[in-house]
């Protein structure tokens, strides 16, 4: 059990849109605003386009955290995006929670191109609650492990 | 097998202060599929390019990565270099190592760690990708333009003067719209007919104008560039070709108790009329609800006395199809029945009025001839009250509904063009304007309205009306006046009610044809509510005018123009090159549920039935879906929706994000 | 002796379930009411001085045994505040802070009309049996 004595960095995906929060990413670049390295963006169109399948898939791998931005309500580039991307994640949230995943490794947050500051204060807050929590292991595989 | 490539940017030492570019570029070689890796100052520039040019063709790459800035800043940059030595544009990754990397993090050991997850992300995802190709689409070079007031005239002038066929679909016998009603114009007081009426001509006779009256439409197919629109034209009983507008049969005409739409029902019209003087065309109409010839068989006045032989009464409602390349919705808009409103006696009595029928009892082609008086007993009225906000500024919270929850943004202004144009007529009439708030934004518009106080004396009234009795021939109005704190009572000659503006009512419809989105006030929803205000969320589909939001004629006409300088962009294309990022659907999967296509804000999805080939060798006919690429913008809400999981997003592919999440996981 | 039962804004707005932030000052509610001149306070001044707390005042005015519960104000309103029901809210705080509540539920069904308006017949059963 040497493994567990090395310092434990939580993994964690953020899903982030093409039009506000990937731009709100940039913008706390451009900015120089620092948030924890944790953090890792894929870049997606839209929220909506963020199937369940990729946070399921993201926990299995191990994953201990998982968050989707998207452009705030009523400025979603494709007009009704993030409205579906709610409800969709409502529903998703609130079975991971049954199935033991603690609602606060699951997060839907409106970042818009404008917001580098929140973009960096909404990880900040996230990172601080996943190394609260420590490492998740309800969903994950240990068959994709690859040490 | 995937030969990838990973270029590693130092952007000076925006990257290469805090991430270790050699270590990231030693981390790629060991990443399975990667045949080469490089690093260099800026990858961005004519060498750094040159560099990626060369690692193709002398490598035989088959995807890139490149670890620098921004996909949003240089990615069509790598794209277009990929593209010039033959590879796939899309067939290349960013991996965003610096604003969301070097420049976030401080530490030199966890920033290279997460450019090497990012570089590791970017080339799974790079490795499943496919070269792909957009789509093209041919583009008709002629525009549809649904309503023909001032919007409608204004956005159809300006796509026919840059040379482009334009046809306006106008429902009334005539074009003009709701301006041609009016008496003047705020704030310069100019007169409405003498400014809009030349327009008509004008657009009347604009050999690239085709002007569709008494029309509507009733169906669209298609998509941006190549809509297909059937067009009704209503029977109006008169040959439009041999019709000289002489006037001829109006005079003969026996019906005379159709309700005169003109003056607002104010006065009658004759069955064959023409709406006004300067109508356009100037062809007669038949109104079959009141012509005693079609109503009852016998008359035939008008057939006899028009020379031209015009007159069918056989005619039948004709259905036509037209390409377009573009559609403009220039709809307009109504103002609301008043009637609900108990407390102003709109019905009780004929001498409270709503302000556009009183537009045309101050009009000089109006039912008096300009003078002001009285509907219930012609004379003139001492005693005015204005009541604002009727229908305006409802609360939206009960299920019904008397009003509209937003401020209809016109009535201030004409209320005190109304009062103004009264006084200088009739300057002993007393003026009361009873109002919430006086609501002036606008070049010159608050000067206005002061001058209604200062100069004319007119009435201001911080309060509300609560109501309004007819009795003895007066109107009893009391009402409140909040500065004073007391409460009023008027007897007036006569109450106009400043009514809520809503959208007209063939907008609905329209848009569920279009696909094209509204709010719940049936106002048309603009593409972006800054950025792209004159075009809806469907492609190919522009708003001008009231039908987009209450606005005075200036800003329609700016709106107007804009929408009609959009139109000009796209048919000055010969072809549409989509984005190739679109969903398709894979046709063996689909089970034809129909759940893609009710999500799809751009109406892209339409369902076709098929013939399949079943494993047994028996065909099969079933209905699957059928994204159209020029329409889709790619936002991939369909690909989550499937329950089947047929669809799929060209660029961001199930298999391609998944990927990118186990690298990352890693 | 004064009484220790003292009536909050935060009382009479879940008394009436009015919420006075939704009013635009359009005076539409004293337009119409037919007490008017009866008034100190009107209703526009009821919905105004209840957002401020002035609940005090409102509750030491006759103004509001003069309010006849007609309940144009609230027919009216093109807002939905319904300035009769912190009338009758305030008249309900009057009643409590006395201690002095004559009619017991019981025996209200008997005496609806189904003609007028129940809270009418309530505020003139109070106004009447003290």
């Amino acid at each position: 059990m040497q493994m567990n004595d090395k310092e434990w960095k939580p993994k964690i995906i953020a899903f982030c849109c093409n039009w506000c929060s990937y731009s709100g990413a940039d913008l706390a670049g451009t900015n120089r605003l620092s948030y924890p390295a944790e953090v890792k963006i894929i870049r997606v169109p839209c929220s909506c386009r963020v199937n369940p399948m990729f946070i399921l898939r993201a926990f299995q791998q191990g994953a201990d955290g998982v968050i989707l931005c998207g452009c705030h309500p009523g400025d979603c580039h494709y007009s009704t995006g993030n409205y579906h991307t709610r409800r969709r994640m409502t529903l998703l949230f609130s079975m991971l929670n049954y199935l033991g995943v603690e609602s606060a490794r699951t997060r839907v947050e409106w970042v818009s191109a404008a917001e580098g500051a929140r973009f960096v204060s909404v990880m900040d807050s996230f990172v601080a609650d996943i190394t609260k929590l420590g490492p998740n292991r309800r969903l994950e595989d240990l068959r994709c492990k690859t040490n | 097998m995937q030969k990838i490539g990973v270029f590693v940017c130092w952007c000076g030492s925006n990257i290469a202060a805090t991430v270790d570019v050699k270590a990231v570029a030693e981390a790629a070689r060991k990443v399975p599929g990667v045949v080469f890796s490089a690093d260099y100052q800026y990858m961005c520039s004519e060498a750094g390019q040159g560099l990626i040019k060369d690692a193709i063709k002398e490598h035989g790459l088959t995807g890139v990565v490149v670890c620098s800035c921004s996909p949003r800043m240089h990615e069509a940059t790598f794209r277009k270099a990929v593209q010039a030595v033959g590879l796939n544009p899309y067939m290349l990754e960013v991996a965003n190592i610096r604003e969301q990397c070097s420049w976030v993090h401080k530490d030199m050991a966890t920033a290279t760690e997460k450019a090497i997850a990012l570089m590791q992300a970017a080339v799974a995802k790079v490795t499943l990708n496919t070269p792909l190709t957009a789509g093209t689409t041919p583009v008709t070079k002629r525009a549809l333009v649904i309503g023909g007031g001032i919007a409608g005239m204004q956005t159809a002038l300006d796509i026919a003067d840059a040379g482009y066929e334009v046809d306006i679909v106008e429902a009334k016998p005539t074009i003009g719209g709701k301006m041609a009603q009016l008496d003047k114009t705020f704030p310069t007081l100019d007169c409405s007919s003498c400014i809009v009426t030349p327009k008509m001509v004008e657009v009347g006779q604009h050999e690239k104008i085709h002007i569709y009256s008494y029309s509507e439409v009733t169906q669209i197919k298609g998509f941006v560039g190549n809509f297909n629109v059937t067009i009704k034209r209503k029977a109006r009983y008169v040959d439009e070709a041999k019709c000289t507008g002489c006037g001829a049969c109006t005079e003969k005409c026996p019906s005379r108790k159709a309700p005169n739409e003109f003056n607002m029902g104010l006065n009658n019209r004759t069955a064959v009329y023409i709406p006004f003087a300067q109508a356009v065309p100037k062809v007669a109409t038949i109104d079959p609800e009141y012509c005693i010839k079609l109503t009852k068989g016998k008359c035939g006045a008008c057939a006899k006395i028009c020379e031209a032989g015009a007159i069918n009464y056989e005619a039948k409602d004709e259905y036509i199809e037209v390409e377009y390349g573009a559609i403009v919705a220039a709809t307009g808009f109504e103002m609301i029945d008043v009637s609900p409103y108990d407390e102003y006696a709109y019905t009780q009595s004929p001498d409270v009025v709503t302000s556009l029928e009183y537009e045309r009892l101050m009009n000089a082609a109006g039912p008096t001839g300009g003078h002001l008086l009285r509907p219930s007993d012609g004379k003139e009225p001492k005693t005015i009250v204005f009541i604002q906000c009727v229908g305006s500024r409802e609360s939206c919270s009960s299920g019904e509904m008397r009003g509209k929850p937003y401020c209809s943004k016109v009535c201030c202004m004409y209320t005190a063009k109304h009062a103004m144009l009264t006084k200088d007529h009739y300057p002993d009439t007393d003026i009361y304007v009873f109002y919430i708030d006086v609501r002036t934004p606008g070049k010159n518009f608050d000067e206005f309205y002061r001058r209604a106080v200062e100069q004319y004396g007119v009435h201001y009234i911080k309060g509300a009306v609560g109501k309004v009795t007819p009795e003895g021939g007066k109107l009893k109005v009391q009402a409140s006046d909040l500065i004073l704190n007391e409460q009023l009572h008027i007897d007036a000659d006569m109450v106009v009610l400043a009514g809520a503006i809503e959208p007209n009512k063939s907008a609905r419809p329209l848009a569920t044809m279009l696909t094209a989105s509204m709010d719940t006030n049936d106002f048309f929803t603009e593409a972006h509510p800054k950025l792209r205000p004159v075009e809806s969320p469907t492609a190919g589909v522009f708003l001008s005018g009231m039908c987009q939001g209450p606005k005075d004629i200036p800003e329609t006409v700016a709106q107007a123009g804009a929408a009609a300088s959009k139109v000009i962009g796209l048919l000055a294309k010969d072809h549409l090159v989509g984005n190739p990022c679109v969903a398709h659907s894979d046709e063996w999967m689909c089970n034809g549920c129909s759940q893609c296509e009710t999500v799809c804000p751009y109406g892209a999805i339409t369902y076709e039935e098929k013939e399949f080939r079943m494993p047994d060798r028996t065909t099969k006919v079933r209905r699957v879906a059928q994204v159209n690429p020029a329409v889709c913008q790619g936002c991939g809400a369909c690909t989550v929706t499937c329950p089947s999981g047929a669809m799929d997003l060209n660029g961001f592919s199930n298999a391609e994000i998944m990927a990118e999440v186990d690298a990352l996981c890693r | 002796m004064a009484s220790t039962y003292t009536v909050t804004k935060e009382q009479i707005l879940s008394i009436s379930g009015v919420d006075p932030q939704k009013c635009m000052r359009c005076g539409k509610c004293s337009a119409t009411c037919p007490s008017y001149d009866e008034m100190e306070y009107h209703p526009h001044q009821f919905v105004a001085m209840v957002e401020k707390g002035e609940i005090e005042k409102l509750m030491g005015s006759p103004s509001i045994y003069k309010c006849m519960s007609c309940m144009a104000c609230i027919q009216r309103c093109p807002r939905q505040v319904e300035p009769a029901k912190l009338v009758e809210a305030i008249r309900l705080g009057v009643i409590r802070q006395q201690e002095r509540n004559h009619l017991k539920p019981d025996d209200i069904p008997a005496l609806l009309d189904p003609e007028l308006p129940q809270q009418a017949i309530v505020s003139a059963m109070r106004k009447y049996t003290k």
